[in-house]
C-alpha cells in the first residue's frame, strides 16, 4: 500500500469486493444505521414532533373567533421539522429514486423523454403560476391566449378540428371521449350498448367503457400483432358504439389497416376512440384525422415532455372529430371582439358533456408542453418521432438474434419480445427485470401487452444518444446471453446492488398497513 | 435541435444496423398518402427565444401576488415556502415514473405513506389514498363509492357543495342510473340549507354530500346530518376544498364523516390557474377495498428491511380491467410531495398557528366590512365570506379588478340565474394585509355608489 509522509494511504486497496479478491468486504453494520451515502431515513412521523414547526408564522393573538363551537381541540398528530431537518428528510428520500435525470429509462407504452428545464421555468413564471382560475377573465387573456396557442399546435399536429384541454389525465381524456361518444349516440336516438376493445389495449380502456355505461367486448389480434379487421368487421353491429384502439399498439406497432377499421366502425354508425398514448411514435409524421379518427386524448405528460413526477400529475387533451366537437365539454376558450373568454356553463347549443374537472385543467402542464413545442418547432417535432422510432428499431435489430422478438419488424416508438428465449432457464421476465436494475437501468414495461407470454416493452425514445444505446444493448446482450447459458445467479436474487432488494408485495396486500401508527406504549 | 442527441451520422449508422435506406422505411407501413403531410406550424427556436414569447403571454395576467387579492371559492392564495419548490424539482422526484420497480422508487413509496398517513390524520379518517386529480374528481369517486358499499342510488348533494363539483358529479354519473339530487344554496341561513340536506335522506339514499366550510364560507357542525344518514344506512360524505381549515375547525371524521374528499392545493401547492390540483381522498378502515385509487403500504424486502410498495391493486383497471373501482390509472404524484413537504415544515404546530391568522384575516375582513355598511351572510366561517351587495357582483369585479384590486367571486359566475347576481364571495388568507383590507373596502364603497 503506498501512503504519504503522514502515513495517509494514497490509494485504495487492491482488488474488489464484487469478485472476492479484496479483503475489505463489508462484515459489520454501521453504528448509525447508514451506509456511506445510502442514508437511513425514518418517516417524518419518526423524525418530527407536532410541538414543532419549520415555518415562521406569525401569531394571530387573541380575537374573537367566529367559528362556533367547532374548534379542533384533539391532537391532529401531525409533525413538524426544522428545515435543515426537512431539506435533508427530502433530499435522502430522493435519492431513492430513479428517474430520467439519471439514465435510460425504457418503460414501454410511457414515454420517458428528457423533461427540459424550460418548461419548469415558463410554467413558474408569476404570469401562470400565481392567477386564480375565478379572477375575471379580463385579468388572465394571456393564459386564455396560451391555451388557445396549445389548441392550435395539438389540432394542427393531429389534424383533427377541435381539442378540449381539460381532461387531467390520460384515463380522464378516455373518459372525456367515451362520454362525447354516449352523448353524440343518444342525441340522434341511438341507444348503443357495446364498446369494442382489443386484447392488447389497456386496462384503462375497458375501465372506461365500463364507466360509461357500455359492456366491453374483446376483438382478437393477428398473428401479425394487428387488430383482425374481418373479427372486427363480424363483431360491428348496431349495438356498437365505439371502437377503441390505440395507434400506434401497444405492440409498438402501427395499425397498417386502421383507414380500412375506420371505416367500417363509420359504416356501422359507431365512432372510432384512438387511444393516443404512443403519439410520440407519429407526431409530424401522420394526422389520426387523415386516418378517420373521431376522439383521442393526447398524454402531455408523454408526448410533450411534461414530467411524470413519480406518478402524475398528468395533462390529458383529447381531440375531436367534427362529428363530435360539439358534445366536446366545459369550459372552453371562446374569442369576440378581441377578447378572449371562458365558456363555462351550457353552450348554446346545449350538447355539451359537461364539466370533467373543478376549473380549466391543467394550466402547469399546457404550459410545459407549449415550451416543448415551441422549442421544437414542427421540424424539431417530426425529428423526434423519427429519432425514436430509429431508437426503438436500433433495439430490435440488436436484440433479436438472442432476445425473443414477439412481431417482425419494423416497430414504430417501442420494440416488443416475450419470454420465449428465456424458456427451460428458469429466468422469467420479472427476474430479467429486476437484472437490469444492477445495470443501472429501469426496467423495460413487463408483462404487458398481455397478448405475449412474459412482455418485454422497450421504449427508448428519442432522447437516448447512440452511446447510451450501445451501452444499454450491450448490457441486454450480456444479461440475455447469460440467461440462456444457464447461469442464473445474477437473476434469481436481483436486483443486489439496488438499496433494496425485492418487496414483498404478497404481505403488503394480505395485512395492509396504509397509513403510520405510533407504537404501542409497551414496546417502547 | 438541443434536446435530440443523435446526430446525422449516428441515424446513417443506425439505419445500416437495421438494414434500411431510409427513416421512412420504418414508417411503411402508415399509409403513403397520409405520411410526412405539410403541417403550417412554426420551426424549432432558441431557448431564449421561446422564453422571450411565453413571458410576453405570462405578462399579459395580473398575478395574484401583484395585487390586493380576495378570490377563493375553491383555490385559495397561499404563502409557500421555498423549501418546497427545491425539493420537488429534485429529478429523482420530478423524472420519476410511477413506483412500479419499488426497489428503486422507495423515495416516491415513502413520501406517499407519509402523505396518506397526513391527510388520514387531518381528515380525521383511518386511511387516505395517495391522491387524485382533484377535489371534484375526488367528490364524484366518492358518490360512485357510496353506490358501490350501499348499493343504493340516490345521492343528495346539499346546496353548500361547490357548483363546480356538483356539476362533476353530474357529468361523471350521467350515464349511469344514478339519481343525483342537487339543492340550492342557501347563502343567506346556512343552517337551514344543512337541514335540507338533512331532510331529503330517505332509505334508498346512498349519500349526503356536504361540504365544510360551505361554498359561501360558512362553517357548521354536520354531527346532525351524519346521524341522519346514518338512521338511513347511507354514507356522510365531506367535501373540503379548503384543507387550510382543517388546522382550526374540528375534522370531518370527529363529526362522523365516512368518506371526506377535499382540494388539497392550499398546502403546498400554487394557484396554477386551475391545475394541477391534488385530489385528497380519505375513508374508514372497513371501505378500503371500496377506494378508488392508487395505495401505498409498508411491507419488508427479502432481507426483512422495511420498505413500501403499491397495493390492494386488485381495485385497479390494470387489473380488473372493466370491473375496476375506477378507471384511474394516476395520482397527483408530485403535488402530493409539495402538500408532504409543506406539511413537514408546518407540523401540528405551524398548521394551527396559519389556520388561526387565516381566521383571524377573515375576521378582520368581516369587520372592515360591517364598518362599511356592507351585508356579511355568514355567522360562522373558517377563511371565506359571503357579502350581498346593493348591485350586480360581477361588474363591480370587473370595475375593481381594472382599477388593481381581485375582489372575490360573483356568485352569479358560479351559479348563472339563480338570483345571487349581487353575492360577492371573498376570501382572505394570511397573504391578505391590513393595506389589502383597506383598499379593497374604500373601492368597493366606491364601486357600489
Amino acid at each position: 500500500m503506498s501512503m504519504n509522509t503522514q502515513g495517509r494511504p494514497t490509494a485504495p486497496v487492491a482488488g474488489s469486493v464484487a469478485d472476492g479478491t479484496s479483503e475489505m468486504t463489508p462484515v459489520f453494520e454501521s453504528f448509525s444505521g447508514h451506509r456511506g451515502l445510502r442514508l437511513f431515513e425514518p418517516l417524518i412521523f419518526e423524525l418530527g414532533s407536532t410541538e414543532t414547526t419549520g415555518v415562521d408564522v406569525d401569531e394571530a393573538g387573541d380575537f374573537e373567533m367566529s367559528i362556533g363551537d367547532l374548534e379542533r381541540t384533539a391532537e391532529i398528530g401531525c409533525p413538524g421539522l426544522p428545515e435543515p431537518d426537512a431539506v435533508r428528510h427530502f433530499t435522502r428520500l430522493s435519492r431513492r429514486n430513479y428517474g430520467i435525470d439519471m439514465g435510460v429509462f425504457p418503460l414501454g407504452s410511457c414515454t420517458m423523454k428528457h423533461n427540459p428545464r424550460l418548461n419548469e421555468k415558463m410554467a413558474r413564471l408569476p404570469g401562470f403560476a400565481d392567477i386564480h382560475p375565478l379572477q375575471p377573465t379580463s385579468s388572465v387573456q394571456g393564459a386564455l391566449e396560451l391555451m388557445d396557442q396549445l389548441s392550435h399546435w395539438i389540432c394542427s399536429l393531429t389534424g383533427m378540428p377541435a381539442v378540449a384541454l381539460s381532461p387531467k389525465a390520460g384515463a380522464h381524456g378516455e373518459l372525456c371521449g367515451v362520454m362525447a361518444i354516449r352523448a353524440a349516440l343518444e342525441a340522434r336516438g341511438d341507444a348503443r350498448e357495446v364498446v369494442l376493445c382489443p386484447e392488447s389495449a389497456h386496462g384503462t380502456n375497458p375501465a372506461t367503457a365500463a364507466f360509461c355505461g357500455y359492456k366491453v367486448k374483446s376483438i382478437p389480434a393477428k398473428g401479425n400483432g394487428r387488430v383482425d379487421l374481418d373479427a372486427l368487421i363480424e363483431a360491428l353491429d348496431d349495438t356498437v358504439a365505439a371502437v377503441m384502439i390505440t395507434n400506434p399498439n401497444t405492440c409498438g406497432l402501427f395499425e397498417t389497416e386502421v383507414k380500412d377499421i375506420s371505416d367500417a366502425v363509420h359504416k356501422a354508425g359507431a365512432f372510432f376512440y384512438c387511444d393516443g398514448a404512443n403519439f410520440n411514435a407519429i407526431m409530424g409524421k401522420a394526422r389520426p384525422g387523415d386516418l378517420g379518427v373521431d376522439a383521442m386524448h393526447l398524454n402531455l405528460h408523454k408526448t410533450f415532455s411534461t414530467p411524470h413526477g413519480g406518478g402524475g400529475p398528468g395533462s390529458g387533451p383529447v381531440v375531436f372529430s367534427d362529428a363530435l366537437k360539439d358534445f366536446a365539454p366545459l369550459p372552453y376558450v371562446t374569442m369576440s371582439e378581441g377578447e378572449r373568454a371562458l365558456h363555462e356553463w351550457s353552450d348554446e347549443k346545449g350538447q355539451s358533456l359537461g364539466r370533467l374537472t373543478a376549473f380549466h385543467g391543467q394550466m402547469g402542464m399546457y404550459v410545459r408542453a407549449l415550451s416543448y413545442m415551441l422549442s421544437h418547432g414542427v421540424d424539431g417535432i417530426r425529428q423526434a418521432a423519427e429519432d425514436a422510432v430509429l431508437n426503438a428499431n436500433y433495439v430490435l435489430a440488436s436484440l433479436q438474434d438472442i432476445m425473443s422478438a414477439s412481431y417482425g419488424g419494423p416497430c414504430m416508438h417501442e420494440a416488443l419480445f416475450d419470454d420465449a428465449f428465456l424458456k427451460d432457464t428458469g429466468v422469467t421476465t420479472l427476474d430479467f427485470a429486476k437484472a437490469m436494475i444492477d445495470e443501472g437501468y429501469h426496467p423495460m414495461t413487463m408483462y404487458f401487452p398481455l397478448v405475449v407470454h412474459g412482455a418485454m416493452l422497450i421504449e427508448p425514445t428519442e432522447t437516448e444518444s447512440k452511446y447510451n444505446m450501445d451501452q444499454f444493448i450491450r448490457s441486454m446482450r450480456g444479461l440475455a446471453e447469460t440467461a440462456v447459458a444457464g447461469e442464473t445467479a445474477r437473476f434469481e436474487g436481483a436486483p443486489y446492488f439496488a438499496p433494496w432488494k425485492r418487496l414483498d408485495e404478497t404481505q403488503a396486500a394480505r395485512q395492509p398497513v396504509l397509513r403510520y401508527s405510533p407504537p404501542e406504549p409497551d414496546q417502547k | 435541435m438541443r434536446y435530440l442527441p443523435l446526430t446525422s451520422d449516428d441515424r446513417q449508422a443506425m439505419l445500416a444496423k437495421i438494414g434500411v435506406r431510409h427513416i421512412d422505411d420504418l414508417f411503411k407501413d402508415v399509409p403513403k398518402a397520409d405520411l410526412n403531410p405539410e403541417i403550417n406550424l412554426p420551426k424549432r427556436q432558441s431557448e431564449m427565444a421561446v422564453e422571450r414569447q411565453l413571458s410576453t403571454l405570462a405578462a399579459k395576467n395580473t398575478s395574484a401576488g401583484s395585487v390586493p387579492f380576495f378570490v377563493g371559492a375553491g383555490a385559495y392564495k397561499h404563502h409557500v415556502p421555498a423549501t418546497v419548490d427545491h425539493m420537488i424539482q429534485r429529478g429523482e422526484f420530478l423524472t420519476a415514473y410511477t413506483p412500479y420497480q419499488p426497489e428503486i422508487a422507495q423515495g416516491t413509496l415513502q413520501y406517499l405513506f407519509e402523505f396518506q398517513t397526513l391527510v388520514a390524520q387531518l381528515t380525521g379518517m383511518d386511511v387516505a389514498n395517495a391522491s387524485m386529480y382533484d377535489g371534484s374528481t375526488a367528490t364524484a369517486e366518492a358518490v360512485m363509492m357510496a353506490r358501490r358499499v350501499t348499493r343504493k342510488k340516490r345521492a343528495v348533494i346539499a346546496g353548500s357543495v361547490h357548483a363546480h363539483y356538483r356539476a362533476v358529479v353530474e357529468t361523471t354519473t350521467q350515464f349511469t342510473d344514478d339519481n343525483i339530487v342537487c339543492q340550492a344554496p342557501n347563502p343567506a341561513d346556512a343552517g337551514a340549507e344543512l337541514q335540507a340536506a338533512l331532510d331529503a335522506i330517505d332509505d334508498t339514499t346512498s349519500c349526503v354530500v356536504v361540504q365544510n366550510p360551505g361554498i359561501n364560507g360558512s362553517v357548521l357542525d354536520l354531527g346532525p346530518v351524519a346521524e341522519a344518514a346514518h338512521a338511513h344506512k347511507a354514507l356522510l360524505i365531506v367535501v373540503v376544498t379548503e384543507v387550510m381549515s382543517l388546522g382550526l375547525i374540528k375534522s370531518p371524521g370527529e363529526m362522523g364523516a365516512d368518506i371526506v374528499v377535499g382540494e388539497g392545493q392550499s398546502i403546498g401547492n400554487g394557484l396554477n390557474f386551475g391545475g394541477p390540483y391534488l385530489g385528497l381522498f380519505a375513508t374508514n378502515q372497513k371501505y378500503v377495498r371500496q377506494m378508488p385509487g392508487r395505495l401505498c403500504g409498508k411491507t419488508v424486502d427479502a432481507e426483512g428491511e422495511q420498505g413500501f410498495v403499491l397495493t390492494l391493486s386488485t381495485r385497479e383497471q390494470h387489473i380488473r380491467r372493466e370491473k375496476a373501482t375506477s378507471n384511474i390509472c394516476t395520482n397527483s404524484g408530485l403535488c402530493s410531495l409539495a402538500f408532504t413537504v409543506h406539511m413537514s415544515l408546518l407540523g401540528e404546530k405551524g398548521l394551527r398557528q396559519l389556520a388561526r391568522v387565516n381566521h383571524k384575516r377573515a375576521c378582520d375582513l368581516r369587520d372592515a366590512l360591517t364598518a362599511a355598511g356592507f351585508e356579511v351572510l355568514n355567522s360562522s366561517f373558517f377563511n371565506e365570506i359571503t357579502v350581498r351587495l346593493s348591485k350586480g357582483a360581477t361588474d363591480v369585479v370587473e370595475t375593481l379588478a381594472a382599477d388593481g384590486v381581485l375582489a372575490g367571486v360573483p356568485m352569479e359566475r358560479l351559479y348563472p340565474g339563480q338570483g345571487f347576481d349581487d353575492h360577492l364571495i371573498l376570501a382572505a388568507t394570511e397573504t391578505v394585509t391590513d393595506e389589502d383590507i383597506a383598499v379593497l373596502v374604500s373601492k368597493l364603497t366606491e364601486a357600489v355608489q
